[in-house]
């Protein structure tokens, strides 16, 4: 029995062990491996997507419990309009080092922001703390956000 | 499902193309040209039929811009737009594009000039073939934006109509092919982005763990949590009679942690599928007496070692023990620190697929090559035989210098012939199959005149390895400062056994003894009154220039940088108001000089927060994509930080790591990312490598500047909190 659920807009149907986590529904069932796989229990935030407009972690949710639930990858998070500017403003000030964290960065920066518009410190601080950057680019993280949300860099 | 997501049209080689007339020994062309009318101008350069150029990007790329800043310097000398650029990573092949590697911070040094002169053989071939077709002296001839000029009669080509014929010309000798004064350079020196990042914005499949090739299979490999064990026997056939499970193989291991270990590797068309099942593997493992090793005997053999002689010197110089005799202070003082993990984001991922005696590999790889030495040898197949294939990397810092997963790979692919293989790692795979940045101790002692000036510097250095070597990554070099400026010196070691496979962590071997050194002479130099940049300058001016591994240090170079921070941050040493403190440290390592000054402050839970960091670094004459070196100075130092401060300790027991993930291993979080001033130093030396340098002095600055904050010394590593509240 297939579990149906939106992706980007377009409605998916899924076959398939129902606690697999919707990380590997999206990368292996979906070919969309845009979400990625960091720590596998919810600690490093690579793997953000947005479930009716919430940031999650998609390891941590199984495809039974995304059934009927919209979700947002970063494949399309620039089309709505705070993705497009947290995208364009990413690409401004060259955040990404080696690049594997910045999806769900940036699908937890939208979500702040869509949620926030104009967000302090501390609002920052909160909604990116779960989102590990090994590089460190967190410098460039929190002033692209400020940049999106037009409070200076 | 099985739908090919990273074209495998895009990495696989091309024969040669139309109108080629291949330069150097070019036997693989960047990629596969879309046109066939494009044209192969040295093994870097492409010509496109619209004027834009292909420029072939060698090395391995980590997030440390390499894939951006070589072909910038072949662009420069070509002398083309930036915006007509598009870069290609290249396949494998040291043989025809010189070394891949990332590790060292050596990119820069090596490749400065011949990445350049690549660049300008190319422009030079085109000026000539302009020159033939118009009759004229080439010397006449300019270049700029992809076109080549005459500024006699207004005439002027572009590459792309210039290409063919400039591809039948011989190249000119690399050596003496002109090259630009710095004072011309257009793209050098300027901010470039990263080439990758509106793909990586995009999501866009780029990392090896992307790659997906039609009929793949996962693999999971389970070995033995105990480094070394070997397998006895397991439930194989339980596993494959699990739903979804295509394969249950025994690798069969040559008991080489940088080659293969024993293990049992799971196939399933699904990773999460394959990585479940081995909940229910049940497998007896033969470890021996290797279960005798743990960090708690370490500790203990550590400190009985320190308590006696030494096996052996490092280095003995002068009469250390005439100048404690006659000390009028003496100041001593145990350093230790951790094991530590790589912890990339990006988990170890290799895809292989071996098919009619041959395989082909898609590997995330600091070094490549070496990993193809080790499949050729493990598997006993031809190099030859091996096509290697970079993709982009999800971190580096070290851990893929090693090329374990490349193996294991290969060795799975080749029980599956025909059938491609992602071998991918869980993070606790990631965490505890790792080769760990050795933990080490040291016991310091420094001798001081009545005057204060440090005349003597003893350290028993215990760390592992066996034979009288050092392992890997575990050494302390004869030239480590202050060794080879201050006249009586010994550096003398021990050596533990251990079965922890340790690796090369950025900054290897100066991200740790940088902390034990620059704290300890932190100590010295406040037993001799003043501050530790005063006892730096002290010790160079002792000596002008010091030989050092590869090249020479250079004091000068090292009192500008000391210079520049203090002057940056209004250094008037280290006390600050209550709570607070301001620590300064000074570490050479990698070509690069770097003096870097900390503020932090301690709670009285013991809480510790850095208030700002100071840098001032000189890797010579050019900066040479300042973006991205911002960007490297200021992840390295956050990476530092989170060493010391985040909790980051490797821990042994029963032969076995017990850390697993990010909660028993912490990352540093963006709420700890302190505010960071970073200056550059120009000086008249070549440009060198910036991946590594800035992280050493970050960590003595930090607990420098506690002591300043707090009275007390961090000897060991990590910092935690009761260290500051006892």
């Amino acid at each position: 029995m297939a579990i149906s659920f939106t992706v980007n807009g377009s409605q998916r149907d899924v076959a398939g062990d129902p606690d697999k986590p919707l990380l590997w529904v999206l990368r292996e069932d979906l070919a969309m491996p845009g979400t990625k796989f960091g720590c596998g229990v919810g600690l490093c935030g690579a793997c953000t997507v947005h479930l009716d407009g919430a940031p999650i972690r998609s390891c941590q949710t199984t495809l039974r419990d995304v059934a009927g639930a919209r979700i947002t990858t970063i494949e399309a998070v620039a089309q709505t309009p705070v993705g497009k500017r947290i995208t364009q403003s990413w690409i401004a000030l060259d955040v990404p080092q080696c690049g594997y964290c910045q999806a769900g960065q940036i699908m937890s920066a939208t979500a702040l922001l869509t949620q926030t518009p104009k967000p302090t410190d501390d609002d920052i601080d909160a909604a990116m703390a779960g989102n590990l950057c090994r590089c460190s680019t967190y410098l460039r993280i929190r002033a692209a956000i400020k940049a999106a949300a037009g409070t200076g860099a | 499902m099985s739908a090919p997501v990273l074209s495998r049209r895009l990495f696989l080689s091309a024969s040669v193309m139309a109108g080629g007339g291949l330069l150097f020994d070019m036997a693989i062309p960047i990629a596969q040209a879309a046109d066939a009318s494009a044209v192969m101008l040295t093994a870097f350069v492409r010509i496109m039929p619209d004027n834009s150029v292909t420029i072939g990007a060698k090395n391995p790329e980590i997030g440390q811009g390499i894939k951006t800043m070589l072909p910038m310097l072949i662009a420069e000398e070509l002398d083309v737009a930036w915006a007509q650029v598009r870069i290609e990573q290249t396949v494998v092949q040291e043989s025809l594009y010189g070394p891949q590697v990332a590790g060292g911070s050596r990119a820069t040094p090596v490749n400065w000039l011949p990445m350049r002169r690549a660049g300008a053989a190319a422009r030079s071939m085109l000026v000539t073939a302009a020159a033939q077709l118009w009759g004229v002296d080439p010397a006449r001839l300019t270049t700029g934006e992809g076109s080549v000029k005459d500024p006699a009669t207004g005439k002027s080509a572009t590459y792309a109509s210039l290409a063919a014929s400039a591809a039948a010309l011989p190249v000119p000798d690399l050596e003496t092919v002109p090259l630009k004064a710095p004072e011309r350079f257009r793209i050098i020196g300027t901010p470039i982005k990263g080439v990758d990042t509106p793909a990586i914005v995009a999501g866009t499949p780029l990392f090896g763990i992307d790659l997906v090739l039609p009929g793949m299979l996962y693999a999971v490999l389970e070995t033995c949590p105990v480094f070394g064990g070997t397998i006895k026997s397991a439930n194989f056939d339980a596993i494959r009679a699990m739903p979804g499970i295509a394969h249950v193989l025994t690798i069969k291991g040559n008991g080489q942690a940088e080659s293969l270990f024993d293990g049992i590797a799971i196939l399933s068309e699904s990773w999460w599928t394959a990585n479940k099942a081995r909940d229910a593997l049940k497998i007896v493992w033969d470890t021996g007496t290797l279960t005798d090793f743990s960090s708690a005997g370490y500790e203990k053999a550590a400190s009985e070692r320190l308590a006696g002689k030494a096996e052996t010197d490092i280095v003995r110089a002068g009469d250390v023990d005439a100048r404690f005799s006659a000390a009028a202070k003496t100041v001593r003082a145990d350093y230790s620190y951790p094991f530590l993990a790589h912890a990339p984001l990006e988990p170890q991922n290799c895809t292989a697929l071996f098919k009619d005696g041959a395989l082909e590999i898609w590997a995330p790889s600091q070094a490549p090559e070496s990993g193809r030495k080790l499949v050729s040898t493990a598997l006993n197949l031809p190099p030859e035989k091996i096509t290697l294939r970079l993709t982009r990397i999800g971190g580096g810092f070290g851990r893929r210098l090693m090329n374990e997963y490349m193996v294991a790979a290969a060795a799975i692919a080749a029980q599956v012939p025909g059938i491609p293989v992602k071998l991918l790692y869980s993070r606790r795979d990631d965490m505890r199959r790792d080769f760990y940045r050795p933990a080490g101790w040291h016991g310091f002692s420094a001798a001081l005149d009545a005057k204060g000036q440090m005349t003597a510097l003893r350290d028993h250095f215990v760390t592992f390895g066996k034979d009288g070597k050092a392992a890997r990554a575990a050494e302390l070099g004869a030239t480590e400062l202050p060794a080879g400026l201050l006249p009586d010196i010994l550096l003398e070691q021990s050596l533990l056994a251990t079965n922890m496979p340790t690796g090369w962590l950025r900054a290897p071997g100066s991200n740790a003894l940088a902390f034990a050194f620059q704290a300890f002479l932190d100590e010295v130099a406040e037993a001799g009154g003043k501050t530790l940049p005063d006892l730096l300058r002290e010790l160079l001016s002792l000596k002008a220039e010091v030989p050092m591994g590869r090249g020479t240090f250079t004091s000068a170079r090292a009192i500008a940088v000391i210079d520049k921070v203090c002057a940056m941050a209004g250094w008037k040493g280290g006390k600050g108001a209550k709570g607070s403190g301001r620590g300064f440290a000074f570490y050479f390592s990698h070509a690069g000089y770097f003096a870097e000054i900390v503020d932090a402050s301690v709670a009285t839970d013991g809480s510790v927060t850095i208030d700002k960091v100071w840098v001032a670094g000189d890797v010579g004459s050019q900066i040479i994509n300042p973006l991205n070196a911002l960007h490297q100075v200021q992840g390295s130092v956050i990476e530092g930080i989170g060493q010391a401060l985040s909790g980051q300790k490797i821990v042994q027991t029963g032969g076995a790591v017990d850390q697993g993930n990010f909660d028993d291993y912490p990352l540093l979080r963006m709420p700890d990312a302190p505010e960071m001033d970073v200056a550059f130093v120009t000086s008249e030396y070549p440009p060198t490598g910036l991946g590594e340098p800035a992280l050493p002095p970050v960590i003595p600055a930090l607990v420098n500047a506690i002591y300043a904050a707090t009275g007390k010394r961090i000897r060991t590593l990590p910092i935690t909190a009761d260290m500051l509240t006892a």
